[in-house]
């Protein structure tokens, strides 16, 4: 059992891995080399930190449109993600899926999907197949608030239960299905966490900001279903930084105000993390400097690897409708 | 392959199929509203639970579309599922899973992965199944790139052709009609395979051929012979046995055959697979053909309920007759005299008392 301090520490370097990547997107995207959509995981890196250090690379995880966060966080490859978003042949699907289909089997991680829900069910049948191949795996579905709004959702949570499948639900909150506030979505004051437990999920809800709580949450989540307790179902609250879909902020555009992304900016979760390692005495900007020096050079090396990769001939586009 | 054969019926020809597949290989599981209850949806079921165990063969929640995408995520995990649906029409809630995730996953992934699973939906017409309860919209699953779609019309392709697309690495989708449940052939013995993809003569000739597929393939048979006894016309009945990939070579060389095509289809006439069926032979074949090709499929109105309004709709043997004739510059039969509707028209055959 690793030391608090060893956890909190690599939750702070995933989470400040995951907003480098994010982070030089950004930078980079306006250049139109990457050319297609592309939704960033900036100020949500918590949850997915978190994942990291519950499971291993024999678990599954499949996720949604805003999925670079969790690919990086299994252990998906840098390089493949960043060569499939400029279109590349080395590309994690070969040029062929883009930012919203990321996929890396070797880690375990088995798709994205940019239809919103599409991958829940999916991820419940790969619990179904652990059961019945009487592996030792857990399945982790990573969605969203938008996703609990869809029918498949409900069906794939029904099923989840009545078959007890080793299957952990995150729902990262983050209030917003593009434009749309959670408020003309569902009812004020109904949890989204208390209608999956009405379903007979285990469940828990969290500060989606507080990584090393959230690692808490979720490792007893895991353990609880290696030990066969059935799904589980956790709820985060978290906030995205920048638009829906694409590089830039979008404060302005009125559909959220400048006030709530400063209130969810001040509690974000490096910060949080930074505060309450300092907090314990420990000299964070020391620890800091040789880790962001080595991240640097990882995610500047992987972008030259993604821009100077080829792309695939216009002939592969033909190649491949069947296995 | 065993050369041994047993006259059976089209459904059980599907359950022995589903039987020898979860046999040879343990991954094969299978599940479906209705797959362990008393009826084993028509038959193609029945035994399949207390043979393989509960694990393996199970009912489902009615979610549709949830266990669409269990099917997929249970393949992906090593397992070959085969799903059933009693009608093809609940299945349309399950679209969004077939769609963007089943048919793409193979491509949009780089060639990764595939989704080995089968989806046996039946289809049919007639007994009051009505506009929600019968249709064969088996041209829509054809548009799909990355699907496969499989809709044979006898008891031994059923079998050959299920056991095929089981262990096919793609998804398939595999169309029953109703009407053919229950009619018998010499079907092999064993692991007797069908390839996908692969046309089939059930008959030959020289004057005209038709294209065909699932339940359509028995009205032209019954037209054919008719058309030969009277006429002595030479119909050739190609049943396509797959609409997707579709037997284009199959369809050219007999069409050239002939000179003469009549397309049949057993869904709505736009957009059918017989359309695309005269479609392409017109823009490769113009030249050799005697006569312009033609088509025969259901009207484009929803299927009505009530057998008032079914009489003289669907697509029978007597208009087949006409059709070829039609296209020969031949005088037409009288079909209410010659070849009169059956009475009652909208089941198989008198002995049919249902269930659908």
């Amino acid at each position: 059992m690793q030391s608090e301090l060893d956890t909190r520490l690599k939750l702070l370097r995933t989470m400040h891995r995951i907003r480098m990547v994010e982070e030089e997107i950004a930078l980079r995207y306006p250049q139109g080399n990457m050319r297609c959509p592309t939704h960033l995981s900036i100020g949500q890196e918590g949850v997915p930190a978190a994942i990291a250090e519950c499971l291993s690379t024999d678990d599954y995880a499949v996720s949604t449109h805003r999925g670079h966060a969790h690919y990086l966080a299994k252990g998906g490859s840098l390089r493949g993600m960043l060569a499939e978003i400029y279109g590349k042949a080395t590309g994690c699907a070969r040029g062929r899926g883009g930012s919203m289909h990321l996929i890396d089997t070797s880690v375990g991680f088995m798709g994205t999907s940019a239809i919103v829900g599409n991958s829940i069910p999916i991820g419940v049948g790969l619990g179904l197949a652990i059961t019945l191949n009487g592996d030792d795996r857990v399945s982790c579905v990573f969605f969203g608030d938008g996703a609990t709004e869809e029918g498949v959702y409900y069906e794939s949570l029904n099923f989840a239960v009545v078959r007890k499948l080793p299957v952990i639900f995150l729902c990262e909150n983050n209030l917003y299905s593009v434009y749309s506030p959670l408020e003309v979505r569902q009812p004020p004051g109904r949890s989204i966490a208390a209608v999956a437990g009405a379903i007979g999920v285990h469940t828990h809800v969290g500060d989606g900001n507080d990584a090393f709580a959230t690692f808490q949450a979720i490792r007893n989540a895991v353990d609880a279903i290696r030990r066969g307790s059935g799904p589980w179902l956790l709820e985060f609250s978290t906030y995205r930084w920048r638009e829906h879909c694409g590089p830039d902020y979008d404060n302005h555009i009125g559909y959220r105000t400048p006030e709530e992304f400063e209130q969810w900016k001040a509690r974000e979760p490096i910060a949080q993390m930074r505060h309450s390692l300092s907090e314990t005495g420990f000299d964070v900007t020391a620890w800091e400097a040789p880790t962001l020096i080595e991240l640097s050079a990882e995610v500047n090396a992987a972008f030259e690897f993604a821009e100077s990769s080829p792309f695939p001939a216009p002939e592969e586009a033909y190649v491949g409708e069947y296995a | 392959m065993s050369r041994r054969e047993d006259t059976i019926s089209f459904a059980q020809s599907v359950n022995e199929a589903i039987g020898l597949a979860m046999g040879q290989d343990p991954s094969v599981i299978c599940y479906g509203l209705g797959a362990t209850d008393p009826k084993g949806i028509f038959g193609t079921t029945s035994g399949l639970r207390e043979r393989f165990g509960n694990e393996r063969v199970f009912d489902m929640p009615t979610s549709e579309n949830a266990m669409t995408g269990v099917a997929i995520g249970a393949a992906l995990g090593g397992l070959r599922p085969v799903m059933t649906h009693q009608r093809l029409d609940f299945f349309l809630l399950a679209l969004d899973q077939l769609v963007n995730a089943a048919a793409k996953w193979h491509y949009m992934f780089g060639g990764q992965q595939s989704v080995p699973i089968t989806i046996r939906l039946i289809v049919g017409r007639g007994w009051g199944q009505g506009p929600t309860h019968s249709q064969n919209l088996h041209a829509w699953f054809a548009h799909i790139p990355g699907l496969k779609v499989v809709m044979p019309s006898t008891a031994d392709d059923a079998k050959g052709l299920l056991l095929e697309s089981i262990f096919d690495p793609n998804p398939v989708i595999f169309i029953e009609h109703r009407w053919l449940h229950n009619s018998v052939a010499a079907v092999p013995h064993g692991d007797h395979r069908v390839p996908i993809g692969k046309a089939r003569t059930m008959r030959p000739g020289k004057d005209v051929t038709i294209v065909s597929m699932s339940y359509m393939t028995v009205e032209a048979m019954h037209a054919a012979e008719f058309l030969d006894r009277r006429f002595g016309i030479s119909v050739e009945v190609l049943d396509l046995r797959t609409i997707r990939p579709l037997d284009w070579a199959g369809i050219f060389e007999s069409t050239s055959r002939t000179g003469r095509l009549l397309a049949l289809d057993s869904g709505f006439t736009t957009g059918s697979v017989a359309g695309e069926v005269v479609a392409r032979v017109s823009m490769s074949l113009l030249g050799k053909l005697r006569s312009p090709p033609q088509r025969l499929a259901m009207p484009d109105t929803p299927e009505p309920t009530s057998p008032a309004l079914t009489r003289g709709f669907y697509v029978r043997s007597g208009n087949i007759v006409n059709a070829v004739l039609q296209g020969l510059g031949r005088t037409l039969i009288d079909v209410e005299t010659e070849m009169p509707e059956p009475s009652p028209h909208d089941v198989p055959g008198n002995w049919f008392t249902g269930p659908f």
